[in-house]
């Protein structure tokens, strides 16, 4: 069945873009690539990597809700990925003057709460709905070869409106990232930046889940930035390298996955997770080196 | 880098509070607080957990209104002034897997507050993104930083840290640096240096600089005024004129005795203890945890 790899590179791009569903699948990967990279850059260093994981569950209830309210599949994604980010951050503990740090404590059990609610009303919308769920599979794990013309077309306004407000606040982001409380002193809108970078956050999952499916946005939202941040401090050069990774992963997978019989987010998986490897035992080695000089 | 606030550099003082109080959910935090940081002076606040010194910074940096008095910063109310003092407010230590330069931190100070993105595409910003980099040096060197500014923050020991914090602020060339208990924290021989530091930075750079301390003993031999607030009140002036037991004594309204030990360190005796929040984290502190 599957088409065979011929070792010519152009016969193979050739015969990787004769179909319109390949086609679809290089241009939705390309586009959540470059969004969960930069998005997912800041959620890493952010340590809000439990935040997004529960935001990629929402996709469950927000799924199993709109099939049961007659909505589109997409919107209930959005919907319910957007609500749980306006409960999580309103769940953060306000912390003033005086009171340092993020409060990670409260945070954790909010966002667990959080997920624990989505998952319920999920199964309820489900038992409601007489258990008639439309591809659990595909929503668990993604359809990147079922992607639709008009999905592509939104997934790329997604992508440019959520860009584009990280774009606007790379550096105050930055810097209430990493230091919160001198944000607060030098005038920056804490609770806005928040808030805003939650929501932006719940743009991607929702974009990204729609494509790799809810178990496997992780692939791309966690281990490209990671395995960037390990290899560089700067910021900037660690956001180009996020991309790169997330491009090479998609790319890579989605073209292995072409010439083969596995399933393309098994190979996205593999590739994100190889990377993230290969790079922490770079910083390692690396540190030993610098250690023995 | 010029800065553009001129007459804040043209006041004569750089925090004035008279007769200031403040009412937080009627509860009465001080009274009728007088105090005067003059240019380039050096000025710790000093007081038990819950005394109001926290309150007295927010006050200073136009963040709460008083109930009654006046505050005037560099000569105008301070919401005005705020461009011209550096805060750093206290904090934890940075996580130690936080994958950020000391050199990017001290960016910040310049850039932080800035939208849009950080692209040089004219000359002319590129040429102020040089001029940039040259302060950013300049401050890292002035605190003595250069050696790790460009190890990973989170790597670095709580002295280091501070000291790239202290640069931070510094880069903006404020006219008044406002640290809530940077000596938090710190162990004894870093909260030594940073005390050195900061005195330094008073008169090399002309910068007034006021801190809230836990302990003044790292801090002796540094100062040029304390101001000393316990029981909703506060009084101020050198450290001979204030920690004393006649002063500590009014001020808390019970028998305070004040000694000093052979090396010249001040021992706080007989103040009533304030409720703890903070477990042992001020277990080193002799001035404030001595038991009657």
């Amino acid at each position: 069945m599957s088409p065979s790899l011929s070792l010519n590179p152009v016969d193979d791009f050739n015969a990787l873009t004769t179909y319109p569903f390949m086609v679809n699948a290089l241009e939705a990967g390309t586009i959540i690539a470059v969004l969960a990279a930069v998005v997912g850059w800041y959620m890493v260093l952010r340590r809000q990597s439990f935040a997004g994981h529960t935001l990629s569950v929402m996709a469950f209830p927000g799924a199993a809700g709109a099939a049961l309210a007659g909505l589109p599949t997409a919107l209930g994604y959005y919907l319910a990925c957007g609500a749980a980010a306006v409960f999580m951050r309103g769940g953060r503990s306000g912390s003033g003057l005086g009171s340092p740090g993020r409060g990670y404590g409260t945070e954790t059990a909010t966002i667990a709460t959080v997920q624990t609610v989505g998952l319920a009303a999920g199964f309820l919308f489900l038992s409601l709905n007489n258990a008639v769920l439309g591809g659990t599979e595909t929503l668990l794990f993604g359809t990147f070869l079922g992607v639709s013309r008009g999905q592509v077309l939104t997934l790329l306004l997604v992508a440019i409106a959520a860009l584009a407000m990280v774009a606007a606040a790379t550096r105050p982001l930055l810097l209430e990232t990493i230091d919160p409380e001198g944000a607060r002193a030098r005038g920056l809108p804490v609770a806005a930046l928040d808030l805003g970078f939650l929501l932006v956050l719940a743009l991607a999952v929702a974009a990204t889940s729609q494509i790799t499916g809810a178990l496997l946005v992780f692939a791309l939202l966690v281990a490209p930035p990671a395995a960037a941040q390990q290899l560089t401090m700067r910021p900037g050069l660690g956001l180009v390298l996020s991309v790169v990774f997330a491009l090479a992963v998609v790319w890579l997978g989605l073209g292995v996955a072409y010439f083969s019989i596995w399933p393309v987010g098994f190979y996205v998986t593999s590739f994100a997770f190889a990377l993230y490897l290969a790079a922490r035992l770079w910083h390692t080695t690396a540190r030993r080196r610098h250690r023995g000089d | 880098m010029t800065t553009t606030e001129l007459s804040p550099e043209q006041a004569t003082t750089a925090a004035e509070l008279v007769n200031a109080s403040v009412r937080l959910a009627g509860k009465r935090i001080f009274t009728d607080v007088e105090l005067t940081v003059g240019r380039g002076q050096f000025v710790a606040v000093l007081g038990p957990n819950g005394a109001g010194k926290s309150t007295l910074m927010r006050a200073l940096l136009g963040l709460l209104p008083l109930q009654s008095g006046s505050v005037t910063v560099l000569g105008r109310p301070p919401a005005q002034a705020r461009a011209a003092i550096g805060y750093l407010p206290q904090r934890h230590a940075f996580d130690s897997s936080t994958r950020i330069r000391g050199v990017d931190l001290v960016r910040l100070g310049l850039d932080g507050t800035r939208w849009g993105i950080p692209v040089a595409l004219t000359t002319a910003t590129r040429r102020r993104r040089k001029a940039e980099s040259a302060r950013i040096g300049e401050v890292i060197e002035t605190v003595g930083a250069t050696g790790y500014a460009h190890r990973a923050i989170g790597e670095l020991s709580g002295g280091e840290q501070q000291r790239l914090l202290i640069a931070q602020a510094l880069v903006r060339n404020p006219q008044l640096l406002i640290l809530d208990e940077p000596l938090d924290s710190l162990d004894l021989p870093n909260q030594a240096s940073v005390a050195a530091l900061l005195r330094r930075i008073c008169t090399s750079e002309r910068v007034s600089v006021l801190l809230v301390a836990h302990d003044v003993n790292p801090l002796l031999g540094y100062l040029d005024q304390v101001i000393y607030m316990a029981g909703g009140h506060a009084t101020s002036g050198s450290v001979e004129e204030v920690i004393t037991s006649a002063k500590l004594s009014e001020l808390y309204g019970t028998p305070i005795e004040v000694l000093r030990t052979t090396d010249g360190r001040l021992v706080v005796v007989g103040q009533p203890e304030a409720p703890h929040h903070h477990g042992d984290r001020h277990a080193h502190d002799h001035h404030e945890h001595d038991q009657p």
